[in-house]
């Protein structure tokens, strides 16, 4: 295939992905399918990239979906984000049992436009909340998470230094909601911070020339939320820098999330994601939906 | 990290115009927390979920002493004669799912009573903390 048959099937298939994920999470929306809905609406945050509760880019200790202690909720995403030479699409679902324990699957998608070429990465997510409830209790909620990840294409990475094609994130998250704090309007915070070696989380590879190991790298979101169905915000995600080829810096960006009821939310987000594989400022807009199903 | 800091300011420079009015005067006095609480109760009658929970109980007395608790709560000048939360949800086995139900019906109340959103945040931040006294007693 040209270059341009390949990358014009690529989108095809991309708008084909998100018009089936914008139709099952409207049909989820419209239909009368009991959602798990003991939480107020919009408390639990949206679907982070990867596919666990939280922000866009950043893990909030929130699990997935409004599962009370005495609930379980499952739900569905489809993340697009479109960067000056990179195109992202992630999608999944996600499991919260008893809001106790989170798992999520995803696959990711990202089409480096330069070199037509397509990396995918499925990413297999634990989360259990240790402690605490944002919203209700006086201590923010603490959550451990662990995220498997494993490329499907290899080549690319380790061409550029990586020494491995999968690896496993580990993070720590505290969140809390300030109900009412700012002018009356609740106000959360969400921070984590992060165990990896992953390099531009895990699509060019584990560890690298420069640095083969783990470090620690900090995570944080804010966000207010206008009433009960907007909530805007910011998120900063630091990244390692183990590959010599390219400088890797940090992501970072603000978002506006609609919650027009507890079965579906949509989020749009100005993201800054850097230098990515010496391809210089990619800026771009992130879409994403989720949609409950219980 | 510019970003970061810039929202905070903004937040900073509006938790700046707080207004500091009484919560209570909000919320239309006790003459308002009378309404809301008949809201409150009227939905709670029409909650299948939460409904069976009140069966045991004399809705008029319930309504008297959850205004005055409420008042009470928001600082208003009243004194909650009922007994303390534990002993009162003793035995119902409240669920943490029916609890937060509960807490929406009672953001319904005060929405049919146009009570403004930010105002009615400032109500559950003060009943927020009452949460553990109240479910699985």
């Amino acid at each position: 295939m040209s270059p341009d048959t390949r990358h014009s099937a690529q989108s095809l298939r991309k708008m084909s992905i998100q018009l089936c994920a914008g139709f099952l999470i409207l049909m989820l929306a419209c239909s009368g399918v009991f959602a798990g809905d003991g939480k107020l609406i919009g408390t639990p945050g949206v679907t982070q990239f990867e596919g666990g509760g939280g922000g866009g880019l950043v893990p909030w200790a929130m699990l997935v979906g409004y599962a009370a202690r005495d609930e379980v909720a499952v739900q569905v995403f489809a993340t697009d984000l479109a960067l000056d030479d990179f195109d992202m699409v992630a999608y999944g679902v996600g499991f919260n049992f008893k809001d106790r324990i989170e798992v999520t699957v995803a696959r990711q998608e990202l089409d480096v436009n330069p070199l037509a070429l397509t990396l995918r990465q499925n990413v297999l997510g634990v989360k259990v909340r240790l402690l605490g409830d944002a919203v209700y209790s006086k201590w923010p909620q603490l959550s451990l998470g662990a995220q498997h990840k494993r490329l499907l294409d290899r080549e690319m990475p380790l061409a550029v230094g990586a020494n491995s094609t999968s690896g496993t994130d580990i993070y720590l998250a505290a969140s809390k909601v300030h109900l009412g704090a700012v002018a009356g309007y609740n106000l959360l915070w969400s921070v984590a911070l992060r165990s990896t070696n992953a390099n531009q989380t895990g699509f060019l590879g584990f560890g690298g020339d420069k640095r083969g190991g783990r470090s620690i790298q900090f995570e944080g979101s804010v966000a207010v939320l206008l009433g009960r169905h907007f909530a805007v915000g910011a998120e900063y995600r630091r990244k390692p820098d183990n590959l010599s080829f390219a400088k890797e810096e940090s992501w970072k960006d603000v978002f506006i999330a609609w919650i027009p009821n507890k079965r579906v939310n949509f989020t749009a987000a100005f993201v800054d994601a850097g230098d990515i594989a010496g391809q210089m400022d990619q800026d771009g807009v992130y879409i994403s939906m989720t949609g409950y199903l219980r | 990290m510019k970003l970061v800091l810039l929202c905070l300011m903004i937040m900073c420079s509006l938790a700046g115009c707080i207004s500091h009015s009484s919560l209570y005067d909000e919320l239309g006095g006790k003459d308002g927390i009378d309404r809301i609480s008949a809201r409150f109760i009227s939905g709670i009658g029409q909650d299948e979920e939460i409904r069976p929970y009140f069966e045991q109980t004399n809705l008029d007395r319930f309504y008297r002493l959850f205004s005055l608790h409420l008042c009470q709560v928001v600082e208003g000048p009243c004194q909650y004669t009922g007994d303390e939360m534990v002993p009162t949800h003793v035995g119902m086995g409240i669920t943490e799912k029916h609890f937060n139900r509960t807490v929406d019906l009672l953001i319904d109340a005060m929405e049919s009573e146009g009570i403004p959103h930010p105002v009615q945040n400032r109500v559950l931040a003060k009943l927020a903390p009452l949460r553990d006294e109240v479910i699985y007693q």
